[in-house]
């Protein structure tokens, strides 16, 4: 087993092509194999060193988020707390200030959870995943990059480099709100990322994405006959049972399906609820869950 | 395949040959000798473990001691000045915080981490601060009445 701690982008890439695995903080590669589910890869890269995969870029149409970028760095990230405020809520709960110091948003995406926080919101903030080979990059939808629970459509000589997003438009707020049992160490029993934009009290778009209730993130259809539309209890009730309706949850320890198909739908009207506020223009503090009691009691 | 690298824990060089699946708390406690660094749950959930990297706490169960390398490793034998406690230390003796003791070296690399970064951390940042450590005999209270304590000194 190789070890070896990468300084370059360059580096990373070329040792992929010859059959490395990257890691980055190993709070689930490490993890997993410490608790016998995988053995740790032969030939390992550290890319957690790579300033290239570090940096928050903001240009005139797009913002570019390095797969390297960890939790902490997002929540403290003034750019993603007001532009992007969904991915603050989400990364600011996984699991605990040690956990966030090291976890990256590429590892996160890469991981492939169907339980993990912050691919609702990078779902209904419209992200791409840029994957990176030594011979170029390549865009790819997340629907598309994401096949089944932990399985992407990546190749293996394929690097996540960063995740890029559309600016959001003026009058546009989101949110992503998590069911707990705990508020530390813990992973979604459901979540929902609501995305919106506003005219006036009318809403001209929303998004919305569910955590932890199908095989896959899951990004709500049919939801256009919800633009148009004033913001009111009606909508947000049509929210709620869109959501319930379309989830596709299973029983685990964690949850019964029945459970979860209630409580996705509560969960998707609260986020709902906080993205129209943003969108408003009032501030709701990172993360929702804390600032309006949602989840686990303190 | 066995790394011969070096590690710096609380400013000193440590040269050690190990295997590239170690953990660092691992590593710490046999090669290097320092046993302050607990190993609870060696699943990442109970924070006794918890050690900073170039400042910021990482639960030292679940990261490779390889990893570790060119970094500055702090351990809870890093806190006190010689024959002097750290100020957490003498605040969590005075409070009560200690009962068995087994959460307290994390609980201080915490803590110390937050009051570094936050010198003046309201009642809930400092929960925050401390959520990745669990402690199954004091009930918290006066771990954070610690905290809160060694805020109040440093800050007066």
């Amino acid at each position: 087993m190789t070890f070896t701690i990468a300084n370059t982008l360059a580096d990373v890439l070329a040792a992929l092509a010859a059959g490395a695995r990257p890691i980055a903080g190993g709070t689930d590669l490490v993890v997993g194999a410490r608790q016998g589910k995988d053995s740790l890869p032969e030939t390992l890269i550290a890319i957690d060193r790579v300033g290239e995969l570090r940096t928050i870029e903001a240009a005139d149409d797009h913002t570019r988020i390095g797969s390297g970028v960890t939790h902490s760095m997002l929540v403290s990230d003034p750019l993603i707390v007001e532009q992007f405020t969904a991915i603050a809520d989400a990364a600011a709960l996984v699991g605990s200030p040690a956990t966030r110091n090291v976890g990256t948003i590429g590892g996160n995406v890469m991981n492939g959870s169907p339980a993990m926080d912050t691919g609702a919101p990078l779902v209904v903030l419209g992200a791409e995943a840029e994957l990176s080979t030594t011979a170029g990059s390549r865009r790819v939808s997340l629907d598309e990059l994401w096949v089944s629970p932990g399985r992407t459509s990546a190749q293996t000589d394929e690097l996540c480099t960063a995740l890029v997003l559309p600016n959001p438009p003026d009058g546009a707020g989101s949110a992503y709100v998590r069911l707990e049992y705990r508020r530390a160490m813990e992973i979604a029993v459901v979540g929902a990322a609501a995305a919106v934009t506003l005219d006036g009290d009318v809403i001209t778009a929303v998004r919305i994405a569910l955590t932890a209730v199908a095989p896959t993130i899951l990004e709500l259809a049919d939801l256009s006959g919800l633009s148009g539309r004033a913001v009111d209890e009606s909508f947000f009730a049509a929210v709620a049972s869109a959501a319930s309706e379309q989830a596709a949850p299973i029983s685990d320890l964690r949850a019964s399906d029945r459970y979860r198909r209630h409580t996705i739908g509560v969960m998707a009207r609260r986020a709902t609820e906080a993205a129209v506020r943003r969108a408003q223009g009032e501030v709701i503090d990172v993360p929702v869950n804390r600032a309006l009691g949602v989840g686990a009691a303190s | 395949m066995t790394n011969t690298i070096e590690l710096t824990v609380n400013g000193v060089p440590y040269p050690v040959s190990i295997a590239t699946d170690r953990n660092l708390s691992g590593v710490l406690r046999n090669e290097i000798g320092l046993t302050g660094t607990k190993e609870g749950c060696d699943d990442c959930e109970c924070g006794a473990c918890m050690v900073l990297l170039d400042g910021q706490p990482i639960n030292a169960c679940s990261y490779l001691a390889v990893q570790a390398q060119g970094r500055e490793i702090t351990t809870v034998e890093g806190l006190a000045s010689g024959e002097d406690m750290h100020p957490l230390q003498r605040n969590i003796l005075a409070t009560g915080g200690v009962q068995c003791g087994f959460c307290t070296p994390g609980m201080l690399m915490s803590a110390h981490a937050l009051l570094e970064r936050s010198p003046d951390p309201t009642l809930e940042e400092i929960k925050i601060g401390l959520s990745g450590n669990l402690c199954r005999c004091t009930g918290y209270a006066r771990i954070l009445d610690a905290v809160e304590a060694t805020a109040v000194e440093i800050n007066s």
